[in-house]
This record gives C-alpha cells, sequence and structure tokens, in this order.
C-alpha cells in the first residue's frame, strides 16, 4: 500500500481580492447558463452588458479620481458587480437598462463612497433599485421561460429585439411577455383573491431549476471558502420562519414558505450578494443577524409593500444596520470573558 | 462692530459662505421643493423676501431688544413675514401656493433666517443688514433654482414647465421640452435624487475652489524669487 506524503495546506483557499472574485466567477457560471437556457439569449446580452458598462464605467471613474488603474480593474470585483445586476434584470430588458444599472451602481455606490472596501450599500443591489424605482415599466419585461411553451426568440432575434426594440414578424410583445409568480400572487391578492386555489405556482418550475443551478454555483464557493455559511443559512431561516408565521395566521393572502423560497431573489441573493464581503457584516454572530434581518424584511417587503420581490430592498436596508451589528457582535478578545469596551466601562 | 464691506457680503453670500454649499443650513426647503424649477423659484423668492424682511426688522430693533429674549422675538418677527408672505401668495399664486403646501410656512423653521438675524442683523445697521439678507437669500435661492432645473430636467426632461403658476398667464408656454420622454430619469424626482443633486452641486462648488486655490498656489510659488534677490541686492 501507498502512502503519499500530503503537505498541508490541504485545499487551496483564495489569498486576495483576484483570486477569491474569480472563484465568485466560476460560481455565477452554472447559474448564468441555466438562466440562458431556461430564459432565452436576453440573459446573456444583459450580463455582456452590465458588465461592459461597468467595466468602463469604472475606468472612467479611476481616471476622474486619479487612481491607478490596475488593481481596481484587474481585481474582477467589478465583473462581478455588473453579471450580479445583469442575473436580476428581466430578460427582455432593453440594451440601455443594464448599462445605466451597472454604470450608476458603479459611479455613484460604489466609486463616490471610494471604490472596492469603501462602499456602504451593495452597488449591485443599488443599480438594481434604481432600475426598479425609475424605470417600473421597463423592470417587468420578463419573457416566459423557455419551456412555457411560447415561441421563443432566436438569438438573432433576441438581439434586434434588446438593441432596437423590433419583435421578429407578427409577434407581439404581449404575447412574449408572462408574469413572475411574484406578480401572480401579487395580482390574485390585490383583486381579493384565494390564492390557496388559484396557481400562482403556475409555469414556476422554472425556477426550481434556476434555484438548483445557483446552489451548485454557491456549494462551490462555499468548498474554496469564498463564502460562509452564516449569511445564506440565516436568511433562508428568516425568510422561512417569518412566511410561516404570515402563512399560519392567513393562508388565502400568505404565500407558503417554499413559494417564497425558491422564487424571486431569495437564494441567489442569499449566495451570490448578501455575502459581498465588503458590504456584509463580518463577524460570525454578526452574519447570523444580518442574514437573519434580510430574509424578515425581504419577506415583509414581498407581502406588505408596492414591489413584488423585497430582497434588493431588505440587502439595502441590512447594509445600512452592518455598523451597528458589527459593534455589538464584536467577538472578545482571545483569553478575556466579554468584549473590552463594554466590560471595562462596567467595571 | 464696523459694517465689512459690501462686495465681501456678495460674496460670502453667493459663494464662499453660500447658505445652501457650505452652511448647508435649510435642507428640508432645499431637498423637497427643489423637483422643479418653478416651484424652486417660487420657494426661493419666498426665501428671499422673508430674509430680507426679517433681516431688516431685526436690525431695526436690535437696540431695544434684550439678551435675554431676543430669540423669541426674532422668531415672532421672522413668523409674522412668513405669515404675510403666505398670505400674500396664497391671493395671488393660488396653484403654486397649494403645490408648496407646507413648506412656505415651514419657512419660518428654516435656519438660514434665524442665523443671519442672530448672526448678521442683529450686530449690523439697516443697509448693510438689508445687502447681506438679498445675498444669502439670493445664494440659497441660486442653488435651489439649479438643483430644481436639474431635477426637472433629468426627471421630466422639460425646464420651466408650469411657468404660469409663478408668473401669470403670459407664461403659459414658457415650458420647454428639452429630452423625450422615454428619456427620463425618474429617481431625480424622488428624494434620493435630491440628495445626490445636491452632494453633486457641493462637490462642485469644492472642485472649483480647490482649482482656483491651487493656481494661486501656483502663482505665488512663482513669483517670490522677485522679492528676494531685491532683499539681498
Amino acid at each position: 500500500m501507498k502512502f503519499p506524503v500530503q503537505t498541508s495546506p490541504h485545499v487551496e483557499a483564495p489569498s486576495n481580492v483576484a483570486d477569491m472574485m474569480t472563484v465568485v466567477l466560476w460560481a455565477l457560471v452554472p447559474g448564468t447558463v441555466a438562466a440562458v437556457w431556461l430564459l432565452g439569449w436576453g440573459v446573456l446580452f444583459n450580463v455582456a452588458l452590465a458588465v461592459g458598462a461597468a467595466w468602463l464605467a469604472e475606468a472612467l471613474m479611476l481616471w476622474l479620481r486619479a487612481r491607478p488603474f490596475r488593481p481596481a480593474l484587474t481585481d474582477r470585483s467589478v465583473l462581478i458587480t455588473g453579471w450580479i445586476l445583469a442575473l436580476c434584470l428581466p430578460n427582455l430588458a432593453p440594451w440601455w437598462l443594464p448599462v445605466v444599472g451597472a454604470v450608476f451602481a458603479v459611479v455613484v455606490a460604489k466609486q463616490l463612497y471610494g471604490g472596492i472596501g469603501y462602499n456602504l450599500f451593495n452597488p449591485a443591489m443599488v443599480g438594481y433599485v434604481v432600475l426598479l424605482v425609475s424605470f417600473p415599466e421597463a423592470m417587468t419585461r420578463w419573457g416566459a421561460p423557455v419551456e412555457g411553451g411560447v415561441a421563443s426568440l432566436t438569438l438573432t432575434e433576441a438581439a434586434q429585439w434588446t438593441f432596437l426594440g423590433v419583435l421578429p414578424g407578427a409577434t407581439a410583445f404581449d404575447a412574449l411577455s408572462q408574469a413572475t409568480p411574484l406578480d401572480q400572487w401579487r395580482m390574485v391578492v390585490t383583486q381579493g383573491g384565494d390564492i390557496t386555489g388559484a396557481s400562482i405556482w403556475q409555469d414556476g418550475a422554472w425556477s426550481l431549476w434556476l434555484n438548483l443551478a445557483f446552489l451548485a454555483g454557491g456549494a462551490w464557493m462555499l468548498y474554496r471558502g469564498a463564502i460562509r455559511w452564516h449569511i445564506p443559512v440565516a436568511m433562508a431561516v428568516g425568510v422561512l420562519l417569518t412566511a410561516s408565521l404570515l402563512w399560519g395566521i392567513d393562508p388565502e393572502r400568505f404565500a407558503d414558505p417554499l413559494f417564497h423560497l425558491v422564487t424571486g431573489g431569495v437564494i441567489f441573493g442569499a449566495l451570490f450578494v448578501a455575502t459581498d464581503p465588503v458590504t456584509a457584516s463580518t463577524t460570525p454572530r454578526g452574519r447570523l443577524v444580518f442574514g437573519f434581518g434580510i430574509g424578515v424584511l425581504a419577506v415583509l417587503i414581498r407581502s406588505f409593500g408596492n414591489y413584488p420581490d423585497g430582497v434588493a430592498f431588505a440587502i439595502l436596508l441590512m447594509n445600512l444596520a452592518v455598523p451597528l451589528i458589527d459593534y455589538y457582535t464584536q467577538p472578545p478578545v482571545f483569553g478575556r470573558k466579554a468584549r473590552l469596551d463594554v466590560d471595562t466601562e462596567g467595571r | 462692530m464696523s459694517d465689512p464691506r459690501l462686495s465681501e457680503l456678495a460674496l460670502d453670500g453667493l459663494w464662499k459662505n453660500n447658505p445652501a454649499l457650505v452652511q448647508v443650513l435649510g435642507l428640508c426647503p432645499l431637498l423637497a421643493i427643489s423637483n422643479t424649477t418653478v416651484n424652486a423659484l417660487g420657494l426661493a423668492i419666498a426665501t428671499l423676501v422673508t430674509l430680507l424682511v426679517s433681516n431688516g426688522v431685526v436690525s431695526l430693533i436690535r437696540d431695544w431688544v434684550r439678551a435675554e429674549v431676543r430669540l423669541p422675538v426674532y422668531v415672532m418677527v421672522i413668523a409674522s413675514v412668513v405669515t404675510i408672505i403666505e398670505l400674500t401668495m396664497n391671493a395671488h399664486f393660488h396653484e403654486l401656493y397649494n403645490t408648496l403646501g407646507i413648506f412656505i410656512p415651514l419657512i419660518v423653521t428654516n435656519c438660514i433666517i434665524i442665523a443671519r438675524a442672530e448672526g448678521f442683523a442683529s450686530r449690523h445697521g439697516f443697509g448693510v443688514s438689508l445687502f447681506d439678507g438679498l445675498m444669502m437669500g439670493m445664494g440659497f435661492g441660486l442653488v435651489l433654482v439649479v438643483l430644481g432645473a436639474m431635477r426637472e430636467l433629468i426627471g421630466f426632461g422639460t425646464l420651466l414647465d408650469g411657468a404660469d403658476q409663478l408668473f401669470g398667464p403670459i407664461a403659459i408656454d414658457w415650458g420647454v421640452r428639452v429630452l423625450p420622454e422615454q428619456m427620463t430619469f425618474l429617481l431625480a424626482l424622488m428624494p434620493p435624487g435630491a440628495f445626490i443633486g445636491l452632494g453633486l452641486l457641493v462637490a462642485f462648488k469644492q472642485a472649483i475652489d480647490q482649482r482656483s486655490a491651487r493656481r494661486a498656489r501656483a502663482a505665488k510659488a512663482a513669483r517670490p524669487a522677485e522679492p528676494a534677490a531685491e532683499a539681498v541686492g
């Protein structure tokens, strides 16, 4: 029998920003492939446009701020900002939507705060929310998933729609578009209907596949140590608990916990957005609080707010709370019982 | 206290000590009302008149007001002025009055006005105080109008829309559409648009100041060789 000598470290962990971002970029691939497969070529255009615009905006801002180009443009963080933003956008979005969102995300939410490491809010989510509140119509251009049976667009047709706003032949936009499950739930409830009978799940199977792909990417990031389990798990618990509570009170108005978990941006947000090392809480207990807060807020915003999905708003709100969370969850210095500043003041 | 020179007062109010960009006072009306040019202009004029009259009155009564009760007295003066302006606007610019709503009575609480009354008018003569009120009011108003124009342009794509509310029927088609309706950016009209816009204006002012300071330093560095040489000679 052979006993090969293995020296530590056995698993190479990413040790700088660029390496870590590379892991995240690879982790985004399965979800993106699944999204292109399920939702059509529009997703690919969104990604290309948002990533390109984000990169150019970063370069422009670095030039204006007279900062060195190389570190910020090669650490790949700006690519991830653009990419994450793109995956949140509707698949039939016009070309300017990802461009405007990515430019706003990088210029205002990242560079005006001082660039990577200094931004208070997740840039991709700021870009998304700005688009959501500024262009409500364009942000609802969700096309039916490919499996749905409606004629899907070929690559050239999708390109024509994205860049020129032209649809082939006699296809009407309404024939392509379809309400997302969250929109359907909202529609039924606002019309005073009862969601227990109505199928808000209708054609929702695609989101299961999409979420599986995101989970695969998340597992890879977890394995490579790019993220830790606290935030995603706490966020899922927050979503499930809040949704169960509301569902238990009134199952006719509030969707069931599983619905909340697999629709919209919960899983994607939990794995890729809330775990952003810059804007998330940095202490172990703080991460649990941070993730749980996002989960609770997301369900509350979905159930009582004006917008169909609340994950982006929830993440931004909890970003705002991060300094406070970090302050109160600061772990004790090794060898001491309690946190320094609180403990010594008491004595 | 000797009265400062008028040119200094003008420079202070309009630029160096601008109430909105440097003192950052009166943010509430500044941010809330600057969504269109006409609204901004209406509030700017109302604030300007209040500042002018309150500065004048406070300066006139400054010798008879005991120090202990001066602040309540100033506030009463300002409140009376604002009430007069509010009633006048209600009578003559009713639509604009409705649009500006609570922000006209709220001029009373605008810190710029009490700050100028306490900080300037209570220590200086009538004429200078009036001039200070005019310049501070204009400094505030200019920023308000610029911010309003920026937000209206980006958010609605128009400029001076609804000018008839302020200038009467002759202004009915002063409004211009600069950008087509599809190119408007709704965010500019919302509260974040106001904050971002004001932030950009403050940054712009700082950038200009820093540039001119750099120029002045460079010019100074280029010159001193001559007097030094003379001293040696």
